[in-house]
């Protein structure tokens, strides 16, 4: 009776995996795949990889899409730290409203939050490169605070006063008691913002203006002239780019759990 | 001027009002403990001291030097917290170098001062461990350890064997008077545990609502206690209504009793004091009024009993076993009376319902 029980749940558990990674999984073969054809296996081939470095369009949209996701989430990281501490020392009541007010850009539709920062840069700015690492680190900024608030949270009020007591100046206390401390959660809060920055695509069309690809957008651009081989190479890479950003994130977490013990 | 005195401060939150012109002295080289209920200000008091906040009003003095503005870093102070409050990324030798590294000494100066503490808190050979591997006990004496090295001239203990266990907190008690002794400083201790205050220090303070209700000696509080707070708050007593007819004669439950106390004038009302283990239970018609046992509670060392006499459940303290229902007189010799006004202000009133 145990034995089908486990039976079923491991089925079933196989079943959740085949639907979740299934499509992933026909794409990462076909861009190995050394045929033209989608339903015919041709033999292995790298040769859809060798052809995205050749496609200056391509190597263009992939020094933009550095360049943007550096910048947007390095300037997400300092500000979103900046923030978390700045509300882990309000007022409980007024913590909890500035906490409401980050939640919403996560929550919201990222068209809407697309279109009405297109509108709103469009007033100020000229679209390009510069407002879409605007609007990157918008919606990154959150993701940083969540996760620096809970260590922040972890961390005894009295540790800082303790420093003080000892005869720490408070940037002294900041840097050798409260930093070390919070320092994995900002080191998340930066990955998470270079995951949600790499994979954005929404945001990024409305918000990029003419001329300005990332990776994601140039995909897009390019699979409505025809699907080619070379997009799945190209998707590939952005998949595996993203699921080694998660593993670095996970894997940092049980890390530092073991120390502790 | 005193070693450490508070000149009229005050200090409020939220507009809720904690200590209202609060003046204290501290002689040098004693150990003080604040003692009061939670809410009282004493924890205030200590933070005040401390540096980690400001008064709202009124100044703070240590040694004649005007100290209400100085930051704690910069106050010849150091603060043992109740929740220890060690630097969970350091080791056990770093969490004590802290102070001192933020004060250049030499590295061998260090390294003396922390197998100094280690030893005078028991903890010798502990300077690689991580602070995860120490019992509460052990994280307590590191954060000790790590407030003396900086050689303080004041110590503040906040509630600091608040989270022991019975018997760690009794061994930590003797410790903590031990290296008092050792370190010949002043010593600030927080409380709301009337047996630690009873033990450890030279003089309490009993706090009450932002107001002090008596500083004196642990004797002076427990045999004087000046107002029906501190005699409720500092052990268990039983205070009833009475009337003083003149100098050493007291009136309470319908009987004249005779006692010690004068100077109160003449047919006044007051609070009569009793302790407990000061009620001597006798055969009926040997005391000043006989009663009833209603309840007998074994606690170890003694017995808990309730008996009902003159209207009034008395609690007595006795080491000799009674029935329940047993007739018995009680006695109280009239050194053990103790005679306390009763409470003018409102404060002092509302103190008294509180309890």
């Amino acid at each position: 009776m145990i034995n089908v029980k486990k039976g079923a749940s491991y089925f079933y558990l196989g079943l959740v995996f085949l639907f979740l990674y299934a499509p992933i999984l026909v794409l990462i073969v076909l861009s190995f795949n050394n045929s033209m054809s989608r339903t015919v296996w041709g033999g292995f081939t790298f040769k859809w990889y060798l052809n995205l470095t050749s496609n200056d369009d391509i190597m263009a949209a992939l020094g933009t899409t550095i360049r943007i996701t550096l910048s947007s989430s390095i300037l997400a990281t300092i500000l979103g730290t900046s923030a978390a501490i700045g509300i882990h020392y309000m007022k409980k009541r007024h913590a909890a409203i500035m906490l409401g007010a980050t939640n919403i850009p996560l929550l919201n539709a990222d068209i809407v939050t697309g279109i009405s920062l297109m509108l709103l840069f469009t007033r100020f700015t000229p679209l390009g490169e510069f407002s879409v690492v605007l609007a990157h680190i918008a919606f990154s900024v959150p993701y940083v605070i969540f996760n620096v608030l809970p260590r922040l949270q972890s961390l005894s009020e009295a540790c800082y006063e303790a420093a003080m007591d000892l005869g720490a100046t408070p940037t002294y206390a900041f840097a050798k008691v409260v930093w070390p401390e919070i320092f994995p959660g900002v080191l998340s809060g930066f990955l998470m913002a270079l995951t949600m920055s790499l994979d954005d695509f929404t945001i990024t069309y409305f918000t990029k203006g003419a001329g300005v690809n990332t990776l994601s957008t140039m995909l897009y651009t390019q699979l409505r002239k025809g699907i080619q081989p070379e997009l799945y190479a190209l998707s590939t890479i952005l998949f595996l780019l993203a699921f080694v950003l998660l593993l670095v994130i996970n894997f940092k977490g049980e890390g530092k759990k073991e120390v502790a013990k | 001027m005193e070693f450490i005195q508070f000149d009229h401060v005050s200090k409020s939150y939220d507009k809720q009002l904690v200590l209202d012109e609060l003046d204290l002295y501290i002689k040098e080289n004693t150990f003080v403990t604040l003692l009061g209920p939670s809410g009282c200000g004493k924890t205030t008091t200590l933070r005040l001291l401390g540096g980690f906040e400001k008064p709202d009003s009124g100044k703070i003095y240590l040694n004649g030097n005007d100290i209400t503005a100085l930051p704690a870093n910069l106050r010849p102070i150091n603060t043992v917290f109740q929740k220890y409050a060690l630097f969970p990324h350091m080791t056990i030798e770093e969490n004590i170098a802290f102070g001192l590294n933020i004060q250049k000494k030499s590295k061998e100066y260090i390294q003396d001062k922390i197998k100094y503490a280690l030893k005078l808190v028991n903890l010798d050979g502990f300077e690689k461990r991580s602070i995860d591997s120490l019992s509460g006990g052990q994280q307590q004496r590191i954060a000790i350890a790590r407030a003396i090295v900086n050689e303080p001239k004041v110590l503040l203990l906040d509630e600091p064997l608040g989270a022991l266990d019975l018997k760690l907190r009794q061994n930590m008690q003797y410790e903590l008077m031990k290296i008092k002794q050792e370190l010949g400083i002043t010593f600030l201790y927080v409380t709301h545990d009337q047996e630690e205050a009873l033990t450890m220090s030279d003089t309490i303070v009993v706090m009450n609502q932002g107001y002090i209700q008596q500083i004196g000696t642990p004797e002076d509080i427990y045999n004087e206690p000046e107002n029906a707070f501190v005699a409720d708050f500092i052990g268990e007593s039983n205070i009833i209504e009475g009337i003083m007819i003149k100098d050493e004669l007291v009136s309470f439950l319908g009987v004249q009793v005779p006692c010690v106390d004068k100077g109160f004038g003449t047919m006044k009302p007051v609070d009569v004091v009793i302790r407990p283990e000061d009620v001597e239970l006798g055969a009926p018609g040997k005391g000043f009024m006989d009663g009833v046992i209603t309840d007998c509670l074994f606690k170890g060392v003694h017995y808990e009993l309730d008996v009902q006499c003159g209207g009034y459940e008395w609690l007595v303290h006795t080491t000799k076993y009674f029935e329940i229902g047993q007739h018995v007189s009680l006695n109280v010799i009239p050194f053990n009376i103790q005679i306390m006004n009763k409470p003018e202000s409102e404060d002092e009133e509302v103190m008294k319902e509180d309890e």
